[in-house]
């Protein structure tokens, strides 16, 4: 029986106060939807980042003139570092092979290439690529290195550009999150407000306090769940019509977005609408129902 | 048992006490008037009964329990001992005669099989019996303080408290709910109640206390209003 009246209580809430629960709602949807994309988002680098990774190889060219004891110094000091997973050796001629691919359809560059045009090179492979720093120092001193790239350089503009998005959609999030907390606390004070008759009723007659309140928590749940939904509903819309269409050939660049993490944002949007609002309306009426 | 050991009650950004070492004992079962001028602390006294506010010095004991330490969490459970009855009725104007006790019950846990059983009986009890499905505003005034009668007494608590429980009421009515709650100091309920109404307490010659600025000029065992 209290079960009911606390359900029912809820849901004549929500209805009487339509406009701002839909207010709530909205603002919920928006802000739950910014913080599941900046999620997907966050899971999406971290995979981009070691897929980059896992390819990233560290050159070390050598100087025109180097001598074969320093390249064999080399050679074996490479072998002996525990910073290097694996490496191989590339000559002059296995360069120009390569290049020759590469330019295959400019002939006029592959006809201007010669061997000893190309410098010779180690090509390293490093246990931990992010370590690549370590590599350099080490290594570009010595005699008959002339210079060490390394592809990060190159990944590294695509990855500040994914980190400034992500950052936007924490911060629009973050933002959005305290709309709707303030929306939150708004509604639930107005409920209070419209039912202050009762509530003052049944705190003179004894009833205990989570009793008083739960009617209008169990109200800011709901919207917050359903705010959930809705955002849900617009992150599986995003992946579908959205990134699985006009953006499909970026994925090729960015690594697809599995459905397993888009489905899993329901569940951690649920919780996270539903704890919000739960935690917002019992601190809210803590402070507006005083025993 | 009711025991105020020098209360004194200053309200927050107040200049002087609104009580001020009173000091007072009700015994079980007494019947007790609070008498004195408008902005004595008759009403401070019964919101520190009801631990809406607490003492700014001395001990509030209301049914063995010191009141003024009470956790806030242990405040519901004492209310339940304690029925009130105020001058403007506090009824759910959307809920009828009926479902306003009805009311009282449900929100501190009672079923509605015990309400169903309990409500009637209490409304016949303060003379409304025939009348528990009206809504307040097609109740008369008297007839609306019975209802907040029948739902302070609903729950059979240990003391009762009225301030000023016949204020908006004519002479006639005002005395019938006098009898009503002279009736239930007779089952053993503590009675604190606050008025204005002279006639009312001379006609009953019951525990008079007076409170004036805050302090407790007479209390007299079979008083007079003054
Ligand atoms: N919440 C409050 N904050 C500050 N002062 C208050 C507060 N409540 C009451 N007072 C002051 O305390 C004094 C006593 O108030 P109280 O309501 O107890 O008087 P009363 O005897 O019930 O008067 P009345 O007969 O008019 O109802 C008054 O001077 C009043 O202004
Ligand atoms: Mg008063």
């Amino acid at each position: 029986m209290r079960a009911k009246y606390v359900l029912y209580e809820a849901a004549t809430g929500l209805w009487r106060n339509v406009t701002m629960t839909v207010a709530m709602i909205i603002t919920m949807a928006v802000s739950l939807a910014m913080l599941g994309a900046s999620g997907l988002l966050f899971l999406q680098v971290d995979k981009v980042k070691e897929l980059y990774y896992a390819q990233v190889e560290v050159t070390i060219f050598l100087a025109e003139d180097v001598s074969d004891e320093d390249r064999e110094a080399l050679d074996r000091a490479l072998d002996s570092d525990p910073l290097v997973s694996h490496y191989y050796y590339e000559s002059q001629e296995e360069a120009y092979e390569k290049a020759r691919e590469l330019f295959s359809d400019a002939p006029d560059l592959v006809e201007a290439l010669r061997p000893e045009s190309l410098p010779e090179s180690f090509r390293v492979q490093l246990t931990d690529p992010e370590q690549f720093r370590e590599i350099s120092v080490t290594y570009i001193g010595w005699d008959g290195v002339s210079e060490i790239v390394d592809q990060e350089r190159l990944v590294g503009d695509i990855f500040s550009i994914l980190n400034a998005v992500q950052v936007m959609a924490l911060v629009i999030a973050a933002v959005m999150a305290a709309a709707a907390l303030l929306l939150v606390a708004n509604v639930i004070q107005v409920a209070a407000y419209s039912k202050r008759r009762e509530v003052s009723v049944m705190k003179m007659v004894g009833a205990s306090n989570w009793f008083v309140q739960l009617p209008f928590v169990l109200e800011a749940v709901v919207a917050g769940v359903i705010g959930a939904l809705l955002a849900f509903a617009a992150l599986a819309a995003g992946k579908y019509f959205i990134i699985d269409g006009p953006l499909a050939p970026l994925s090729m660049l960015l690594t697809p977005v599995p459905w397993r993490n888009v489905l899993l944002t329901l569940p951690a949007l649920a919780a996270v609408g539903g704890l919000v609002s739960a935690v917002t309306g019992w601190v809210t009426l803590r402070f507006y129902l005083k025993p | 048992m009711i025991r105020l050991e020098h209360v004194t009650k200053t309200y927050p950004k107040a200049s002087r006490p609104s009580l001020d070492n009173v000091d007072v004992s009700i015994d079980k079962g007494d019947f007790v008037f609070f008498i004195g001028p408008s902005g004595s602390g008759k009403s401070t006294i019964i919101k520190l009964l009801l631990r809406e506010v607490t003492p700014t010095r001395g001990r509030v004991v209301v049914n063995n329990r010191d009141v003024g330490t009470m956790r806030s969490w242990k405040i519901p459970n004492f209310r339940r001992s304690i029925g009130c009855v105020f001058q403007d009725f506090r009824l759910l104007p959307n809920r009828t005669a009926y479902e306003n006790v009805a009311f009282a019950l449900e929100v501190i846990g009672k079923s509605r099989g015990v309400a169903r059983r309990v409500v009637p009986e209490v409304l016949e009890l303060v003379g409304l019996g025939g009348k528990e499905h009206r809504y307040p505003h097609e109740l008369s005034g008297g007839e609306q303080q019975r209802v907040a009668v029948a739902r302070a007494f609903v729950n059979r608590p240990l003391t009762l408290l009225a301030d000023e429980p016949t204020g908006n009421l004519d002479p006639d009515t005002s005395i019938e709910i006098m009898r009503l709650l002279d009736r239930i100091n007779r089952t053993g309920t503590t009675v604190v109640m606050v008025t204005h109404d002279s006639n009312i307490v001379n006609q009953m010659r019951r525990r008079v206390i007076e409170i004036e600025s805050g302090r407790v000029v007479r209390d007299q065992p079979r008083g007079v209003y003054g």
